[in-house]
């Protein structure tokens, strides 16, 4: 996997100055999709009582995930530093299978394709893509 | 056998009875040669394909991107023998084309962000684990004749 271009940091950081604004809202759609389309991710929100799109739970969760994508942007320039403590809780205490990271990268596009058509470019998705994935790796760092 | 639900019958028949084959096709082909462009080593001969302008505006592409959605038509009409259905085609990718199946899987993703984009809010969580399921095992029918 290659690392981020100057010109893929420069699109992430503009795309994403006009869409953080609605992350929250990004968040739970792309989790809601994610337990919909890929029913296996449930076993991770076993502890949920409600994991039906839009439930308190699952809208709380997606802007707590998002919270993680907004770090990663502002720490594009070392990522694997800047997501260390989230590395490290993804890696021991939630133990999440990296897999599933791609996973969730995919339902994020899907959404940002939904909610801003004009603006999600195949150039802004690629940039997007490659952030995604290099965020998961940087996620990924800690596991073994 | 695949089985289908009549939510999901009904959901493949209504995306495709509803979108621009002429749209939608041109915007997944390219989409998928400018966001993973070492797919682009099958279409040598489709001219400039240089930068992502060039590949939008590549009438070769909006071509072939419009043939591959109406392969799916076949798809759509035999939901239950896709396989059967696809065997040839997949002889052709397989020894003529010589396209690696890893690729379909790049091209069904783009496809489903380019229909999300066209249907907005309307692209449910439901439809889209519909649509992914069929573009799934149209894949997996491609892939099927590899040896």
């Amino acid at each position: 996997m290659t690392s981020l271009s100057a010109k893929d940091k420069a699109t992430v950081q503009a795309f994403w100055s006009k869409v953080s604004g609605k992350a929250g809202d990004i968040g739970a759609d792309a989790l809601s999709r994610m337990l919909v389309v890929y029913p296996q991710t449930k076993i991770y929100f076993s502890h949920w009582k409600d994991l039906s799109p839009g439930s308190a739970q699952v809208k709380k969760h997606g802007a707590t995930v998002m919270g993680g994508v907004a770090l990663a942007v502002s720490k594009i320039d070392d990522m694997t530093a800047g997501l260390l403590n989230l590395s490290e809780l993804h890696a021991f205490t939630l133990r999440v299978d990296p897999a599933n990271f791609k996973i969730i990268a995919h339902n994020i596009l899907v959404v940002l394709a939904i909610m801003f058509p004009a603006d999600f470019t195949p150039e802004v998705h690629v940039s997007m893509d490659k952030f995604l994935a290099s965020l998961a790796r940087a996620l990924s760092e800690k596991y073994r | 056998m695949v089985e289908w639900t009549d939510f999901e019958r009904a959901t493949i028949m209504d995306i495709f009875s509803k979108i621009d084959y002429d749209v939608v096709g041109p915007r997944a082909l390219s989409r998928c040669l400018v966001v993973y462009p070492w797919t682009q080593r099958y279409f040598g001969n489709f001219g400039n394909l240089y930068n992502a302008a060039a590949i939008i505006a590549n009438p070769l592409v909006a071509k072939h991107g419009t043939t591959i959605l109406h392969g799916m038509d076949r798809a759509m009409k035999n939901m239950d023998n896709i396989k059967e259905t696809y065997a040839e085609l997949s002889v052709l990718h397989s020894e003529k084309l010589h396209v690696d199946p890893d690729n379909f899987k790049l091209l069904s993703d783009c496809l489903t962000i380019v229909v999300a984009a066209q249907w907005g809010k309307e692209f449910t969580g439901e439809v889209q684990a519909a649509f992914q399921k069929f573009l799934a095992v149209v894949v997996s029918s491609l892939g099927r004749q590899y040896h």
